[in-house]
């Protein structure tokens, strides 16, 4: 057991804050994101700390390695609530010396002033979602900046902060791969050291979803362009000094986001805001915690203790373990797998899928290759079944 | 009791949708038989697949009273019959136990394939005919024109045809009145030994077997000793009554009536339809002429998509054939597909109620195999072998010749779809046998193999036709024709379940759709996969399946491996509705869609 208990050791430790408004939301997002006109950000900020006291109370002694204010759009956040949340941070847990603090920013003019704020609050690392480099595209992507704003408002970002990524999102509507390659290509001219480049998802309950089940939203990828383009950001990428080291991350070697690192090599993680996630091992066991939604029952509920915890079995923890390992590049530790879940990746089907070229192993590690990790999830449900 | 003079026995007979359950509707809620309150539509299409179908599968029976306009009081029993050409059983049986039959014909549409198909089975069975033109409240109602062809197609007198609207109830009181003066009142006699017709009989979870009887003679009482005449049983009479349509217990049935009776019998299999059931002690010795069994037509493997399934799946199995005698079914085993039963069906509508009853009734998710007819196999040695199964087709060096199945099928048409018809038709090898015009409607009469009709020719056929044309068809015989087995092979390895006979010429053209549809049906896989038809080691029709190329999630929300997890579990149970054939999986429904052509 005891074994065990320190499994999420080979993560790290993480805390991530979820801002859940924006300034209008996008058609294609189906993240927890709301619009709201009236926001008492010192409300907010006590529901914060109080939150953080309660999970810290359960991990005393802990190093933290990484904060994360994700969205919605953090930029909103006044610098004051930011800097509130990570004195809290601070004084509850210890951060460690190279501690990352990354708050996703939306590329307009609000948020480009607020930049040195952020930094002074504690703020090393900024994660921008620029979307595409065409204002046609941005448009019906829903976005309410332009290329030329969003450029500025990364220059201002990278004169403030070190570390300092974007985010594009690609397979748009009428996109060729050409198209694309030519677009990535500029992208990688502006980067400095890390990318996260998405393939556009069409998520039911979103805008787009209804639109695409209606028989709109025409001329996306086909399957075979998709794939095409999928291959292409990773060879363009690679050839630039950024390599994938997830499906959809790219960085320089050691330029990584450490904070994504902890959900994907399977760490603890302490989710506070409306419709947080967490993973946190307590007196031995793992648990999954979740937080109301709704900003409003979320605020509600944080003066009495906001997530709901539940434990993980040793079977669920594996496959956590697997599905979120197998996305980097590295893949998993085969041993680690087989202390989780207390049995071995089923050799047969390791084996059909080294055959097939889509995985291979370092004996220590299994991981997708090249020709694999476009097909990840028809991996992954293999390995998992039964 | 009632005295002979105040019954009438009829049924409600018509095409498809032509408003026999509703009809009955009015019926009952006009005499007042069931409270407004309780009413709802096609109340007696109790199964929860007839009201989701809107379809009429099983026959039912009413009691209702009504006093007519000459001040007498009458009971009348209606029997609502099914319109679908699987269900034609019912019809004809139904029609055994009473005197008339009310012909519901929508005057929207006119005369149909069934309503031919039944007025033939009326008169077969001495009916008094009434004509009712349904749906007069609809704007494209024609009574004159649909009259006209009544009398052209059918040739009987369509004057008094009643107009009514089932759905408003106009014309109702009409039908009444028209039951009572125009039908016959039964004939029996009271003091005569019992002789009682055995209509129907099904199982109650509560009550065991209940059979629906009609009295011809004598008088059946609770506590007698009954005596089925086929084979000697005799049981205990431990309840009488009749249907209202809810279940009501009275003291006897005396001659002309129908109602149930209940005799602790177990199994719906120690009945027989169509048999004389007498008083053990002074009984008749007379047998009624008995009906014909109803035959299973059409045959196909059941499986369950879990192999740990398969004995929910015979309990299941065994359970809906205690309710209908006209479904068969055997144990069967696969190399690739487990245990599980060879199943024979009326026709594809039967198949498609009994499958969707064990999947949503037992929660048992199916794999259906491709459905099969009967073929007649003459051995060199002179033998003949009946194939129910092309997986089980013996060595052809043994084989001389082999005999399929053949339907006369009637087909009435708008005449400007007849040419869509005979396409359909000689694409399915039929033989025309006639051809014959009523105003603006033809109808053809081929011969046509049961092979080639069974899957999906209703479906093709309305689809040609916009929904214009109707169908009946009954069994003729066996015909020697050149047939082959066609295996069809995926990633190089042949899936039994799949096996089809096919005529020689027109396996090309069907292998090549089949293997076209499959290449659809199966998603695909991390590798390539090779679907071929085959005959004989033959191949006569390839397709090759490329490989999955894009299937990644490019997004995780934050920390949420919750509904990753989730949704990869839930991919998996989808995976789960699939059957593994070598490295390749299958989907459930793949098996019967293979089947289904397009043209
Ligand atoms: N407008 C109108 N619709 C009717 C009338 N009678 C029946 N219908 C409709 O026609 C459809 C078929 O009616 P049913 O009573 O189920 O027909 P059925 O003949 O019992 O059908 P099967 O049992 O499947 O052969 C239903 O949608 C009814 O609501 C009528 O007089 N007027
Ligand atoms: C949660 S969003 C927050 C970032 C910030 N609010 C913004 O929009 O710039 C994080 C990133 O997810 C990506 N994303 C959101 N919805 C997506 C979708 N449906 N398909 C692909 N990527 C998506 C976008 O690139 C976005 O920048
Ligand atoms: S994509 Fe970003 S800005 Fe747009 S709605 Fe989602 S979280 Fe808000
Ligand atoms: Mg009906």
């Amino acid at each position: 057991m005891a074994v065990l208990a320190e499994d999420w050791r080979d993560g790290g430790f993480g805390l991530y804050v979820h801002w859940p408004f924006c300034q209008a939301k996008c058609p294609y997002c189906d993240f927890n994101s709301h619009v709201s006109r009236e926001i008492d950000q010192n409300t907010w900020v006590r529901a914060y700390i109080l939150e953080i006291e309660r999970a810290a109370n359960q991990t005393p002694g802990r190093v933290l390695n990484s904060v994360f204010f994700g969205g919605g759009t953090p930029s909103l956040m006044h610098p004051d609530t930011v800097a509130a949340v990570i004195d809290a941070a601070k004084k509850h847990w210890q951060f460690a010396n190279d501690i990352e603090i990354t708050l996703e920013a939306n590329p307009g003019s609000v948020e480009a002033g607020k930049f040195t704020g952020f930094r002074d609050a504690g703020v090393n690392r900024v994660s921008m979602g620029i979307q595409a480099l065409n204002d046609v595209d941005l448009r019906r992507l829903g976005r309410i900046h332009s290329v030329s704003e969003a450029l500025d408002a990364f220059a201002i970002a990278r004169n403030c902060f070190d570390r300092v990524s974007f985010d594009l999102i690609y397979a748009r509507q009428n996109q060729t791969p050409g198209e694309w390659r030519a677009e990535l290509k500029q992208a990688l001219s502006y980067a400095i050291d890390h990318l996260s480049l998405y393939q556009l998802t069409i998520e039911d309950g979103t805008a787009f979803g209804d639109r695409y089940r209606a028989g709109g939203l025409r001329g996306l990828p086909v399957e075979d362009d998709a794939a095409q383009m999928y291959l292409d950001t990773q060879e363009i990428c690679a050839a630039h000094g950024l390599p994938a080291y997830e499906v959809s991350n790219h960085a320089m070697p050691g330029a990584e986001s450490r904070h994504n690192l902890i959900y994907w090599r399977y760490g603890d993680y302490v989710g506070i805001g409306p419709g947080a996630h967490g993973r946190v091992t307590l007196g031995g066991k793992r648990f999954a915690t979740e937080s109301p939604k709704a900003p409003n029952n979320w605020i509600a509920a944080a003066e009495t203790g906001a997530t709901r915890t539940t434990p993980l079995t040793i079977t669920e923890q594996a496959q956590e373990y697997l599905m979120m390992g197998m996305r980097l590049s590295e893949g998993l530790d085969i041993g680690r797998f087989c202390r989780l879940a207390g049995y071995a990746l089923p050799p047969q089907k390791v084996d059909y899928l080294l055959d097939l070229g889509m995985v291979d192993t370092t004996g220590t590690r299994l991981f997708a290759t090249e020709q694999g990790r476009p097909v990840l999830n028809a991996i992954i449900r293999e390995l998992l079944a039964d | 009791m009632t005295d002979l003079a105040h019954i009438r026995n009829f049924s409600i007979v018509a095409h498809i949708d032509h408003g026999k359950s509703t009809l009955a509707d009015r019926l009952i809620q006009e005499t007042g038989t069931v409270q407004d309150r309780d009413m709802k539509e096609q109340l007696l299409d109790a199964m929860d697949i007839e009201r989701e179908r809107g379809i009429t599968i099983k026959a039912n029976t009413v009691r209702i009273d009504y006093t007519a306009d000459n001040g007498e009081a009458y009971v009348l029993n209606l029997i609502d019959t099914p319109g679908h050409v699987d269900f034609a059983y019912e019809v004809s049986r139904s029609m055994r136990a009473v005197e008339g039959s009310l012909l519901v014909v929508d005057s929207t549409q006119g005369v149909e394939a069934q309503t031919l198909a039944n007025v033939y089975q009326a008169i077969d069975a001495d009916h008094e005919i009434v004509p009712v033109l349904n749906k007069i409240d609809l704007p494209a109602s024609d009574c004159d024109r649909v009259a006209e062809q009544i009398e052209d197609v059918i040739g009987i007198d369509a004057s008094g045809a009643i107009r009514v609207s089932a759905k408003t109830g106009q014309g109702i009181h009409e039908t009444l009145e028209a039951i009572v003066e125009h039908l016959p009142a039964p004939q029996g006699d009271r003091d005569a030994p019992l002789k009682a017709m055995l209509v129907d009989s099904w199982y109650d979870s509560y009550l065991g077997v209940i059979v629906l009887v009609r009295i011809m003679d004598g008088v059946l009482k609770k506590g007698d000793r009954i005596k089925m005449l086929s084979n000697g049983s005799v049981h205990h009479v431990d309840r009488i009554g009749v249907f209202r349509p809810a279940m009501q217990v009275i003291d006897e049935l005396g001659p002309g009536e129908i109602g149930f009776l209940t005799a602790s019998i177990k199994q719906v299999r120690d009945t027989r339809v169509g048999d004389t059931i007498t008083h053990e002690k002074k009984g008749t010795t007379q047998a009624l002429p008995g009906f014909k069994p109803a035959q299973p037509v059409v045959f196909c493997g059941l499986f369950p998509v879990d192999s740990a399934e398969f004995e929910d799946l015979r309990d299941a199995i065994e359970k809906l054939a205690l309710n209908d005698a006209s479904f068969s079914y055997e144990m069967e085993t696969s190399a690739a597909l487990g245990f599980g039963f060879r199943c024979g069906f009326l026709g594809l509508l039967h198949l498609e109620v009994i499958r969707d009853r064990i999947e949503r009734e037992y929660d048992i998710d199916l794999i259906t195999t491709a459905p099969s007819v009967i073929y007649h196999i003459y051995m060199r040695d002179g033998s003949m072998i009946e194939l129910h199964n092309p997986a089980d087709m013996p060595d052809l060096t043994h084989v001389d010749h082999l005999e399929e199945p053949r339907i006369k099928a009637t087909i009435l048409v708008p005449d400007e779809y007849l040419g869509d018809v005979l396409k359909l038709c000689q694409d399915r090898r039929g033989i025309q046998m006639d051809l014959t015009y009523a105003g603006s409607r033809a109808m053809v009469v081929y011969d046509l193999p049961l092979n080639e009709v069974v899957f999906d020719f209703y479906d093709r056929l309305k689809s040609v036709t916009k929904g214009y044309a109707s169908f009946d068809y009954q069994m003729t015989g066996y015909r020697q024709d050149n047939l082959v087995k066609m295996q069809i092979l995926v990633n190089d390895e042949p899936v039994d379940a799949l096996s089809t006979m096919v005529h020689r010429d027109r396996a090309e053209t069907r292998g090549r759709a089949m293997v076209e549809k499959l290449k659809d049906l199966i998603p695909r896989h991390m590798f390539k996969i090779p679907i071929q038809a085959a005959i004989g080691g033959k191949v006569i029709a390839r397709e090759t399946l490329s490989a999955l190329r894009k299937d990644v999630t490019a997004k995780c929300y934050g920390g949420d491996a919750t509904r990753k997890r989730k949704l990869l579990e839930k991919q998996k149970a989808g995976k789960k509705k699939m059957r593994q054939f070598g490295k390749v999986d299958i989907p459930q429904e793949a098996f019967i869609s293979a089947l289904k052509m397009d043209g």
